[in-house]
């Protein structure tokens, strides 16, 4: 990957103007190293939304008779793990070893699916006791914020899927290697926007 | 994998210390498991003084981004990651900023409004 930088002599004794732009992977990094913390502050958007929101039930439910804690849990230790067995994967394609990417990465995706089908049977249940979000601004809030992230997970999904199939397909060249690096930072950062949630919704429900 | 010149930055996840190791996101793994299960205890049990409950949580949430920030996003205060700090402390700004004045504004105009039922009198 860096053969054209391989050529030149060590960075540290040339002058910063004479160093050419970073590799590839540095730039593809930072991008989206800024997309995902502009991802956050949509995220920041909704936390602050559910926050002013929270207390404003309209005689409905409140959060604290309709959150099971166990379920969330659950929920939240499969996404702890999927962040480590994707860790895992992306070791694993760095060591080019196929076997292991795609063990480690269809381990991802069980747990990110399961999560998803947690969040599912949550969501569903709470519709069909009329605890919809059309219910009170507070439900409202709840079903944005909470469902912004079941969203990006779903898209998490796709890609991953998707990743697979550019390994299967163009094995491990660093354009593929490169997707799959930005994928992990996705999927890491999806972990950070959930201990916001189960903290400040679940957690902080009164 | 290959190693980027220090003086062009690095990638986010690309910390040559903590990066490349299965050790790491294992200790990061056992880091966040006890702050997550600390959460739920501390969000369900009476034992600790009750307003202080959600800012122990908001400590505890806090740290645990932290573990997840250094041990699975492997972002660190390394000269060659100044690029990613950066962006990391203008979006945590960001965040904060939009979090905390939307709370404060909503909570001084609620303080400012008149009672609803007043408000309704005064609309006849």
């Amino acid at each position: 990957m860096n053969s054209v930088n391989q050529a030149l002599p060590l960075p540290a004794e040339l002058p910063l103007s004479f160093r050419g732009p970073a590799p590839v992977r540095t730039v593809a990094g930072f991008g989206f190293w800024l997309f995902l913390l502009s991802d956050i502050v949509i995220f920041g958007v909704l936390f602050a939304a559910y926050a002013v929101l929270s207390g404003e039930t309209a005689g409905g439910p409140t959060g604290a008779s309709l959150f099971d804690r166990k379920h969330v849990l659950i929920e939240t230790a499969c996404l702890l793990v999927s962040s480590v067995t994707c860790g895992f994967a992306l070791l694993a394609a760095q060591r080019t070893e196929k076997l292991a990417t795609y063990f480690w990465l269809a381990a991802t995706f069980a747990l990110g699916a399961l999560f998803l089908s947690l969040e599912a049977s949550e969501f569903s249940a709470m519709i069909a006791n009329g605890a919809g979000p059309s219910r009170s601004a507070f439900l409202s809030a709840f079903f944005t914020l909470v469902g912004t992230h079941g969203l990006h997970v779903s898209a998490g999904l796709a890609w991953l899927f998707v990743m697979v199939l550019q390994i299967a397909t163009l094995g491990f060249q660093p354009m593929v290697g490169r997707r799959l690096f930005c994928f992990a930072l996705f999927w890491h950062a999806l972990d950070i926007v959930w201990v916001g949630v189960f903290t400040i919704v679940y957690l902080g429900a009164r | 994998m290959e190693m980027e010149s220090s003086a062009q930055g690095a990638a986010p996840g690309s910390n040559v210390r903590t990066h490349g190791s299965r050790g790491s996101y294992l200790i990061g793994l056992s880091y966040a498991v006890i702050l997550t299960l600390a959460s739920f205890w501390v969000a369900s049990t009476d034992l600790i003084y009750a307003p202080g409950v959600p800012i122990l949580l908001g400590v505890l949430a806090i740290a645990q981004m932290g573990v997840h920030l250094i041990f699975f996003l492997h972002i660190s205060s390394a000269p060659d990651q100044a690029n990613n700090f950066l962006a990391l402390a203008f979006g945590v700004f960001v965040v904060f900023l939009v979090v905390f004045g939307s709370m404060i504004i909503m909570a001084n105009l609620n303080h400012a409004m008149m009672p609803m039922d007043r408000l309704m009198q005064m609309q006849r």
